[in-house]
C-alpha cells in the first residue's frame, strides 16, 4: 500500500485542529471543484483533496491515519501488525488495496450510499457506484451511430464491504443523435450494487474530434464556403459536401460574405427523430495571383462601376456630427 | 474480461425524466426537489400535470448541484442560488460555443 500524506495534501500541520482543516478544505474546494473550476488538473486535485478531508475531519478515522505513521508520499508502507484489529471489524489485506479504499471501508460508505443504502435482514444493502468516462468519437460515427469499447479501472465492493479496484470492459452502443458535450446515461452499467442494491449506471461523455470541414454546435453544422467575387455578385450553383454525400446548393445574386446560407436537415441526427442544419458560412476570397487577363479584367470592373460599399461612412460621420 | 452490451439514454432536452427518476438519479429527495421548484431553481415541463416530468438536462444540473452541495455542504438557499447559476453558466457556455462554430478559420 502507497503512503499518502493527508496532512501535506491540505497544507495544514498534524496538529491542526477541525476548524483548521474545515476551513483550508473549503477555502481548496471552492478553488478545484471540477463543477467550478475550469482548471484542467482540477479534477485531480480535488480528488485527493475530498479523499484527504474525508479521513481527516472524521475523528475516528483521523487517529486510525495518524497511527499508520507517517511515511514519504507514494512510500510502500504496512500498517502496524494490530492496526487491522484495532480499527477495524475485518481482516484486512493490505497489499491490492489503495489508502482511500481502507478508510472508505472503516465507517459509512460515503456519499455513493445516497438514501436507498442500509440494512435489511443483517444485509448491507447498497446501490453500486455511478462511473463516468469520456467516449471520443468522430462526427461520422456521432451521424451514423457506433459502438465503442471502454476500460475503466473501478472501485467494487465485494460481499464482505471491502473495497478493491478492478478492470472493467465495457463495449457501449452509442446511438446516432450524438453530438459533443452530451451525456448519455447507461443503465445499471456502473458498480455492482450489494446485499439486492440495485447496480450503478456508467455516463459518457461524448466528446467529438475536431472535422477539417465542419464545426458544430448541438447538432448543427457549419462550414465555411468560399466563393470568387463572381459567384457572390452574379450567383452561382456550388457543390457543398455533406455528411451523406455532396449537394448542390444555389447561391443567389448579391451574397455578402457572412452570409449563413441554410441546408435544412443536413446536419446531425437528433436523438429520437429529425436533424439539425448545416450552415454555409460564405467567404469571398479573391486571387493572390492575377493572370494578365484577370488583372484587366478587374481593372474594367473597378473603372466602370459606381459601387461604393464605404459610403455609409461619410453618411453616419455627417449625421453624428 | 467480459464485454457487456448496455441499454441508453441521452441526458438532454431530447428527452423527459420524471420526478421519481430524478429522485433516483440525482439522490436528492422529492422534497428537496420540490423545494427547488418553489424557489424557481427548477422548472417542470408543465407544473400543472400531477406527476411532474423534467427536461433530460436537468439531471446533469441537479447531479452537478448535489456534488457542490455534498463536497462545500451547501444550505437549500445556498443550493437553489447555485443550480440557478449553474443553469446560467451552461446556457451561456452553449451560446459561446455556437459563436465559436461561426467564426471562419482561416483560409489554407
Amino acid at each position: 500500500m502507497k503512503y499518502k500524506d493527508y496532512y501535506q495534501i491540505l497544507g495544514v500541520e498534524r496538529d491542526a485542529d477541525t476548524d483548521a482543516i474545515k476551513k483550508t478544505y473549503r477555502r481548496l474546494a471552492h478553488k478545484y471543484h471540477p463543477d467550478v473550476s475550469k482548471d484542467p488538473a482540477g479534477e485531480e486535485k480535488f480528488k485527493e483533496i475530498a479523499e484527504a478531508y474525508q479521513t481527516l475531519k472524521d475523528p475516528e478515522k483521523r487517529a486510525a491515519y495518524d497511527q499508520l505513521g507517517q511515511h514519504r508520499p507514494g512510500q510502500e508502507f504496512q500498517p502496524p501488525p494490530d492496526w487491522g484489529r484495532q480499527f477495524g471489524d475485518t481482516q484486512f489485506s493490505f497489499d491490492d488495496i489503495d489508502l482511500a479504499d481502507l478508510f472508505a471501508g472503516l465507517a459509512g460508505r460515503g456519499r455513493h450510499a445516497g438514501p436507498h443504502a442500509g440494512r435489511q435482514d443483517g444485509v448491507f444493502r447498497m446501490p453500486g457506484q455511478d462511473y463516468e468516462v469520456t467516449a471520443h468519437i468522430t462526427l461520422d460515427e456521432a451521424s451514423r451511430g457506433a459502438t465503442v469499447e471502454l476500460n475503466l479501472t473501478v472501485p467494487e465492493y465485494d460481499e464482505r464491504g471491502r473495497l478493491h479496484r478492478v478492470e472493467r470492459s465495457f463495449k457501449a452502443r452509442i446511438p446516432k443523435g450524438a453530438t459533443d458535450g452530451q451525456r448519455l446515461r447507461l443503465r445499471g452499467k456502473g458498480g455492482k450494487g450489494t446485499g439486492g442494491g440495485p447496480d450503478g449506471d456508467l455516463y459518457l461523455n461524448i466528446a467529438l474530434h475536431p472535422h477539417a470541414l465542419y464545426r458544430v454546435s448541438g447538432h448543427d453544422l457549419y462550414l465555411d464556403l468560399p466563393l470568387t467575387p463572381w459567384e457572390a455578385a452574379l450567383g452561382a450553383v456550388v457543390e457543398v459536401p455533406t455528411l451523406v454525400g455532396p449537394v448542390h446548393l444555389k447561391v443567389p445574386p448579391g451574397t455578402h460574405a457572412g452570409q449563413k446560407l441554410r441546408l435544412a436537415r443536413r446536419g446531425l441526427p437528433k436523438p429520437g427523430a429529425g436533424e439539425g442544419d448545416l450552415y454555409a458560412i460564405v467567404q469571398i476570397v479573391v486571387p493572390t495571383v492575377l493572370s494578365e487577363r484577370e488583372r484587366a479584367l478587374f481593372k474594367e470592373l473597378a473603372d466602370g462601376s459606381t459601387f461604393n460599399p464605404r459610403g455609409h461612412f461619410e453618411r453616419e460621420i455627417r449625421h453624428e456630427a | 474480461m467480459k464485454l457487456e452490451q448496455a441499454d441508453e439514454m441521452w441526458l438532454d432536452a431530447h428527452c423527459e425524466c420524471s420526478i421519481a427518476e430524478l429522485v433516483r438519479l440525482s439522490g436528492m429527495s422529492e422534497a428537496e426537489l420540490r423545494e427547488l421548484v418553489d424557489y424557481g431553481a427548477l422548472a417542470p415541463i408543465s407544473a400543472q400535470d400531477a406527476e411532474w416530468t423534467f427536461s433530460g438536462d436537468v439531471v446533469l444540473t441537479v447531479q452537478a448541484a448535489v456534488r457542490l452541495r455534498d463536497d462545500l455542504e451547501l444550505d437549500a438557499q445556498a443550493l437553489a442560488l447555485t443550480l440557478t447559476l449553474i443553469k446560467r453558466i451552461r446556457e451561456l457556455e452553449a451560446q459561446i460555443g455556437n459563436l465559436r462554430a461561426q467564426l471562419p478559420r482561416p483560409m489554407p
